[in-house]
């Protein structure tokens, strides 16, 4: 075999591509039931990590990756979540400072 | 290894090497072809910038006084005379996996060097693609129709159009060159180039399979941005 070529059975790829339409239905299905509160979030947070799992791992060939490379890819990616974290501060910070503005100015 | 046609082989996770290949000579990333290694690398800083547009959208959101719009009632169709909540952009998600799954089996029948059943499902793909630019293309229209503008809308907090302009522009400008490659590359794959290892027109390299593939990383690539844009925009 050539370098880097791969072969994985055709069943893989539709049960990974039949349970995607499933939890793109079931995080659809979130908003359609009207599900509030932590409950949606949760639920949001949930399918969405599933889904963004099986399409890196398996359409795009991350599990049969060697582990340099993963780590090399998904290691800064860590980076992004300290920055939510930075940012998520941040904003609340930014909405007491107008919150007192509006309050001082009478607007 | 040998390669047999009759039972279809799985490869072993080569999950491993961690330290041996780093500190390796030459090449740490073995058995990767460097033309993928370069596509992950590019992959990576969009995700960077992709992430940078959705915590901008979390900072606007958190910080601002006025009242976010409901996305589920901004988005909802009326068919007939029942407003269905978010259809157009559930319509668009399932036709991305769609696009997502044929492209996914284009790259198999890749490996396997099936010319014509890899350039028809990259020109399907290119095809869904093209549809989903077209809906978003429909949505804007819409929704500019009704008076949403990146400095003000009629449902809210007025930083509502700006990232809704920006993050769903920069995902569907994506799309868009996508599916241009997609076009090319199917037809590439149609005429044969990557059997024969004929020259590009523009990098005068060999063409091979190892093209569909990187294709196929930049296009699941999409679909994975629309799954947190979708979870995060839309749905939240």
């Amino acid at each position: 075999m050539a370098e880097g070529t791969q072969q994985h059975p055709l069943k893989i790829y539709f049960f990974v591509w039949t349970l995607l339409f499933v939890l793109s239905a079931f995080s659809y299905g979130v908003d359609y039931l009207q599900f509030e509160g932590y409950l949606r979030w949760s639920l949001i947070i949930l399918f969405m990590l599933l889904k963004a799992g099986f399409i890196c791992a398996i359409f795009m060939h991350m599990f049969w990756e060697r582990l340099p490379i993963i780590f090399a890819i998904l290691c800064p990616c860590c980076a992004i979540l300290v920055f939510v974290f930075i940012m998520w501060n941040e904003s609340y910070y930014t909405l007491l400072i107008r919150k007192l503005f509006f309050m001082i100015t009478g607007s | 290894m040998e390669q047999s046609t009759e039972s279809v082989q799985v490869t072993i996770p080569p999950n491993k090497g961690m330290v041996s290949d780093w500190a390796s000579d030459q090449k740490a990333f073995k058995g990767v072809p460097w033309g993928k290694a370069m596509m992950w690398i590019f992959l990576v800083s969009d995700t960077f910038v992709f992430s940078i547009f959705l915590i901008s959208y979390m900072t606007v959101r958190f910080s601002t006084k006025a009242e976010w719009p409901n996305p589920s009632e901004v988005f909802a169709l009326h068919v007939g005379h029942v407003s269905v909540p978010l259809l157009l952009i559930a319509i668009m998600t399932f036709i991305l996996i769609t696009s997502s799954g044929t492209m996914a089996l284009a790259v198999k029948y890749g490996y396997e060097k099936n010319r014509k059943k890899c350039a028809i499902l990259m020109f399907a793909t290119a095809v869904f693609g093209a549809s989903f630019v077209g809906m978003q293309a429909f949505e804007w229209t819409k929704l500019i129709m009704e008076g949403v503008r990146p400095w003000e809308n009629p449902f809210g907090a007025p930083q509502f159009g700006s990232i809704f302009f920006m993050v769903t522009g920069f995902h569907g400008t994506h799309v868009t060159i996508g599916v241009i490659f997609l076009f090319i590359m199917a037809r590439k794959a149609w005429r044969g180039d990557f059997d024969t290892g004929r020259r590009g027109f523009f990098t005068s390299q060999k063409s091979n399979y190892e093209a569909v593939e990187i294709m196929g990383l930049y296009w699941h690539f999409v679909d994975l941005v629309w799954v947190f844009i979708f979870a995060f925009f839309y749905l939240w």
